[in-house]
C-alpha cells in the first residue's frame, strides 16, 4: 500500500513541478458502491465531461475507519496536494466533531463545498396515532414512551437529528427521548413499522418507497424549503421547529493548498452543480439541491461541528 | 395466470444472448471466487461493480452479471472446503465439518456432487420462494424486533457447544474467544472500544481476515512445521460419480435445510451463515443418534450447502421489498441498484417489473448453468486446488494475501491475518475447534446490538426480553438446543463427533 501511494503522491508531486496534465484523483473514503463512491465517480465523470478537467478524474476507494483511514493519508502525506479531492458528507463532520477519527480534527482539512443533499425525514408508521411532527414532541412532554430508530449508531447523525427536534422544540431532558441505531435507513423503517419503535429518523433517499407504497406517514422533512416531489410533506420550520439536517454530499481538499487553488475547486463544484448532468444525477438518487461552495461552505461547517459538539457533550457520547 | 405472465416478462429480458452469455461468465467467476479462501461474494461482486460501470451495462444486465456472481460464489466455496478444509468463504464454513472428513476418506468426489446437487437444490426452491412468496412473506420482518432477533442469535450460541461434541467446555471457551473479539471496534454504542487509538480497529475485525488466518494460513504453518509430511492437504480426487443412494438420503436433508435458510435468509441480520449453521445443527438434531454428524456423514455436507444457498436467495426478499439488505452481498448489490436508479422498497414489484422479474428469471437460469458447472464439469474447478500441496500452498497464501488487501488496502489486515493464523496453529495443538470462533465473530456483534436495542426500549427491563410468542418460542428452541447435546451423550455414552 505504502510503495503505491508513495508512487501515486509522487506522481502527483511531479506534475504539480512539471506540466499540470496529471488527471485529478478523487478519493472515496469506502468501499465501492457507496454514498462516497457515488461522489467521487459522479462528480468526477462530470468535471470531465463539461470541460472542467482536462483528463478523466481517477476515483481511488480507500475504506477504514469511518473515512478516518483516507483523512489521515491526507493531513498527513497528501497535505499539499492541489490535484486531490475527497469525497464527505455529514457522516465524516459529524465523526470529526466526536474525535472519531483519533484525535485529527475537521480543521486539519479544507471543506470546499457540498452541491446536493439527501433530506432528513422523520417518518411514523401507518397507522400510528401521531399525524405531525409536533403530535410527537407534545407527547414527549407529556411524558409518553416514544422511541426512534435511526440508520446510524448513537450519538451518529440520526440521533443528533432527534436530539436536534427536540431540543428546538423546547424539552429541556433530550436523553428522555430513546434510540436505538440499527443497520440502515429502511432496516429502520422496518422496525417503526412493526411497532418496535415510535418513529424513525433518516434520509429521504433510503425510504422513498416506503412513503409511496402508504406504510408509513411522513411527519417532516427538515429541509428549509418542501422537498420537490414531496410536496405535501411540511418542513419541521413551517411546524414551529427550527431544525434543518441534510446528509449533504461534497467534498474536501487538502489545507496546505494556496488559496488561488482552493477557489480554484470552488468554481468547478459550481460548474457541476449547474449543469444539466449533475440535476439528471441528483433526481436519480434522491438528492434534494443544496449548493454551499467556497468560504460559504467551510464556515457552514464550522457552525454545524459547533453544534455536534455541543449536542454530543450533553448526550455523554464526548467529554 | 398473472405470475406466468410476469415469469414470461422475465424470461423475455433473461432470454437474450448477451444477457446469457452474462450470466455463464459470471457463474463461472462466482464459482472460483468462492471457491477461492479470502474471496468471498461480497468481496467479489464489489470488486466487479466498478466493471460494470467501465462497461457500460445497463440495469438488467448489471444484476445479471453480479447476481450470477453471487449465486456463483455460493455454490464455490464449498469445493475448498470439501478438498482442503477451509472454508471458500464464510458461508461454507459448516461444510469443512463433514466435506472434509469425507474426502479424507477418499469420498471427495461424492461430497462434491451431493453438496453441488444440495446447493442446487436450495438455491431453487429459495427462487421459487422468493417468486411466489416475496411480498407477503417480506412482512416478517416486521415481526422481528430486537427481543426476537437476541433470542434467534441465542438460539445459535446455545447449539454451538454441540458442534466439536468431544469437548464442549472447549466449543465454548472458542466461540467465547469469537464473541471477544466481535466487541472490538465502534458497535452500536457509537464509541470506540479495544482499538487502542488504531483507526484500523474502528471498524471491527473483519470475519474473513479471521477465516483466512485461522484455516488458510494456520494450514500453512502446520505444513511448513511436518515438513509436509502430515499435511492435510492434497487429497486424491479420481473419478466423479453419482452417489445415487447419498443422494436418496439426503433429499429430506436438503429440503428442511432448504426451509431452514431460506427463512434465516429472509431475516435481516440472520444471512447465509446462520442459514447454514441453523440447517446443519437442527438436522444434527433430528438425527440423533442415526447421523454420524462431524466424521463424514453425506447428509453433514447438503444440509449446510442447501441452507446457504437458500439463505443467499432468502435474502434478496427483504433487499428488494424492503431495501433492507439482509447481508454483505446484498448490501452491495443493494448499492448496485440504487446507483443504477433503481430503489428497491414495497414499491420495486410494481414499478419495476422488467427488473425483478428479469432478475428472478436469470436466477433460474444461473441456477441451471450452476448446477451443470458443479456437479459434471466440476473437475474443472478441482483441477485448480489439484496440484500438490508444495506448490497449492503458496499459491493459496498468496491469494490469501491479495484477497485481503483487497477488502481494505490496508498491511495492518494482513498483519491481523498472520496473527490469527498463529492462532489457528496452536489451537489445533491444543484440539480447539476454530469453528466456533468465526460465528462468535459472525454473529457476537449482531448479538449484542439487539440486546442493545432491547435493554434502551425497555428502560433495562430483562422481561422485555421475552415479550412476544415469536421470541418465546425461539428461546424454548434455544434451551432445548442446549440440553440436547448433553441427553444425547448419556444417551449414547460416546462422543458422537471428532473435531477437524
Amino acid at each position: 500500500m505504502n510503495t503505491k501511494l508513495r508512487a501515486l503522491a509522487l506522481g502527483a508531486a511531479i506534475s504539480v513541478a512539471g506540466t499540470a496534465t496529471i488527471a485529478a484523483e478523487c478519493i472515496a473514503p469506502a468501499n465501492p458502491g457507496g454514498g462516497w463512491d457515488f461522489t467521487c465517480r459522479q462528480i468526477g465523470k462530470i468535471l470531465f465531461d463539461i470541460g472542467q478537467v482536462d483528463q478523466p478524474v481517477q476515483v481511488t476507494n480507500m475504506a477504514g475507519g469511518g473515512g478516518g483511514l483516507a483523512f489521515s493519508h491526507v493531513v498527513n502525506e497528501r497535505g499539499d496536494d492541489a490535484d486531490l479531492i475527497v469525497a464527505a458528507s455529514s457522516a465524516t463532520t459529524t465523526r470529526l466533531a466526536q474525535n472519531a477519527f483519533a484525535g485529527m480534527t475537521a480543521d486539519q482539512v479544507r471543506f470546499v463545498g457540498a452541491i446536493g443533499a439527501d433530506p432528513g425525514v422523520i417518518v411514523v408508521a401507518a397507522d400510528s396515532p401521531y399525524s405531525s411532527l409536533t403530535d410527537l414532541t407534545d407527547a414527549v412532554k407529556a411524558g409518553e414512551d416514544i422511541s426512534f430508530a435511526g440508520g446510524s449508531a448513537a450519538g451518529g447523525f440520526d440521533h443528533l437529528k432527534v436530539l436536534q427536534v427536540m431540543k428546538a422544540s423546547g424539552i429541556d431532558d433530550i436523553k428522555a427521548v430513546k434510540y436505538i441505531g440499527v443497520d440502515g435507513g429502511a432496516d429502520a423503517v422496518t422496525q417503526t413499522i412493526g411497532g418496535f419503535t415510535t418513529a424513525m429518523t433518516g434520509d429521504m433517499s433510503e425510504i422513498v418507497g416506503f412513503i409511496q407504497s402508504g406504510e408509513v406517514k411522513a411527519l417532516a422533512v427538515l429541509t428549509e424549503e418542501r422537498v420537490p416531489g414531496f410536496d405535501d410533506i411540511p418542513t419541521a420550520r413551517e411546524q414551529g421547529i427550527d431544525v434543518v439536517a441534510v446528509n449533504w454530499r461534497g467534498l474536501y481538499v487538502p489545507k496546505n493548498i494556496s488559496d488561488d487553488q482552493f477557489s480554484a475547486w470552488a468554481d468547478k463544484l459550481q460548474a457541476v452543480a449547474d449543469s444539466d448532468e449533475w440535476k439528471a444525477a441528483m433526481e436519480a438518487n434522491g438528492l434534494a439541491p443544496f449548493t454551499k461552495v467556497g468560504g460559504d461552505f467551510q464556515s457552514w461547517v464550522d457552525g454545524v461541528v459547533a453544534q455536534t459538539v455541543e449536542l454530543s457533550k450533553e448526550i455523554g457520547v464526548i467529554q | 395466470m398473472e405470475l406466468l405472465d410476469n415469469l414470461a416478462t422475465g424470461f423475455s429480458v433473461a432470454l437474450s444472448v448477451n444477457t446469457l452469455i452474462l450470466a455463464v461468465i459470471g457463474c463461472f467467476l462466482g464459482t472460483i471466487i468462492g471457491a477461492l479462501p479470502g474471496l468471498g461474494p461480497s468481496n467479489g461482486v464489489a470488486i466487479l461493480i466498478p466493471i460494470t460501470f467501465t462497461l457500460g451495462l445497463d440495469a438488467t444486465a448489471a444484476l445479471v452479471l453480479l447476481t450470477s456472481v453471487y449465486y456463483g460464489a455460493m455454490y464455490g466455496g464449498r469445493i475448498s472446503s470439501i478438498l482442503l478444509n477451509i472454508p471458500g468463504d464464510e458461508p461454507a464454513l459448516m461444510t469443512t465439518l463433514d466435506g472434509y472428513p469425507m474426502a479424507k476418506q477418499g469420498r471427495a468426489g461424492d461430497a462434491l456432487v451431493i453438496s453441488g446437487v444440495a446447493s442446487f437444490v436450495g438455491a431453487f426452491l429459495a427462487t421459487i420462494g422468493l417468486m411466489l412468496l416475496a411480498p407477503y412473506i417480506a412482512r416478517l420482518a416486521y415481526k422481528f424486533g430486537p427481543a426476537e432477533y437476541f433470542a434467534l442469535y441465542l438460539l445459535a450460541f446455545s447449539t454451538l457447544g454441540g458442534i466439536a461434541s468431544n469437548n464442549q467446555a472447549k466449543a465454548t471457551m472458542a466461540s467465547l474467544i469469537g464473541i471477544g473479539i466481535a466487541m472490538i471496534g465502534q458497535g452500536a454504542s457509537g464509541t470506540a472500544r479495544f482499538t487502542f487509538g488504531n483507526l484500523h480497529l474502528l471498524d471491527g475485525i473483519d470475519f474473513l481476515v479471521a477465516i483466512v488466518g485461522l484455516f488458510a494460513v494456520a494450514e500453512v504453518f502446520t505444513f511448513i512445521e511436518s515438513h509436509g509430511k502430515s499435511s492435510s492437504i492434497g487429497v486424491k480426487l479420481d473419478k466423479v460419480r453419482i452417489p445415487w443412494s447419498d443422494l436418496k438420503d439426503s433429499f429430506g436433508t436438503m429440503i428442511r435445510g432448504s426451509g431452514i435458510g431460506f427463512v434465516a435468509g429472509v431475516l435481516p441480520g440472520a444471512g447465509a451463515s446462520l442459514g447454514s449453521f441453523l440447517a446443519y445443527m437442527a438436522e444434527k438434531s433430528w438425527l440423533g443418534s442415526k447421523g454420524r454428524f462431524g466424521t463424514g456423514d453425506p447428509r453433514g455436507v447438503a444440509a449446510p450447502e442447501a441452507g446457504n444457498n437458500a439463505a443467499a436467495g432468502g435474502a434478496l426478499v427483504p433487499m428488494l421489498t424492503l431495501g433492507v439488505p439482509g447481508s454483505g452481498t446484498t448490501a452491495v448489490l443493494l448499492a448496485l441498484l440504487m446507483t443504477l436508479n433503481i430503489t428497491p422498497g414495497p414499491t420495486l414489484f410494481t414499478d419495476r417489473p422488467d427488473v425483478v422479474w428479469g432478475l428472478i428469471a436469470t436466477l433460474i437460469i444461473a441456477n441451471f448453468v450452476l448446477l451443470a458447472m458443479n456437479v459434471p464439469m466440476v473437475k474443472v474447478f478441482v483441477k485448480i486446488l489439484m496440484v500438490p500441496p508444495a506448490i497449492l500452498l503458496p499459491g493459496v497464501t498468496m491469494i490469501s494475501f491479495v484477497g485481503i488487501y483487497s477488502l481494505t488496502g490496508s498491511y495492518f489486515d494482513l498483519l491481523l491475518m498472520i496473527g490469527f493464523g498463529v492462532m489457528g496453529w496452536l489451537f489445533r495443538k491444543m484440539d480447539i475447534p476454530t469453528v466456533p470462533i468465526i460465528l462468535g465473530i459472525l454473529l457476537g456483534g449482531n448479538m449484542e446490538d439487539a440486546l442493545r436495542r432491547a435493554m434502551t426500549l425497555s428502560d433495562g427491563d430483562p422481561t422485555y426480553l421475552f415479550s412476544s410468542p415469536i421470541a418465546i418460542g425461539l428461546w424454548i428452541f434455544a434451551v432445548a438446543g442446549f440440553l440436547a447435546p448433553l441427553y444425547f451423550r448419556r444417551v449414547i455414552k460416546k462422543p458422537q463427533a471428532i473435531t477437524d
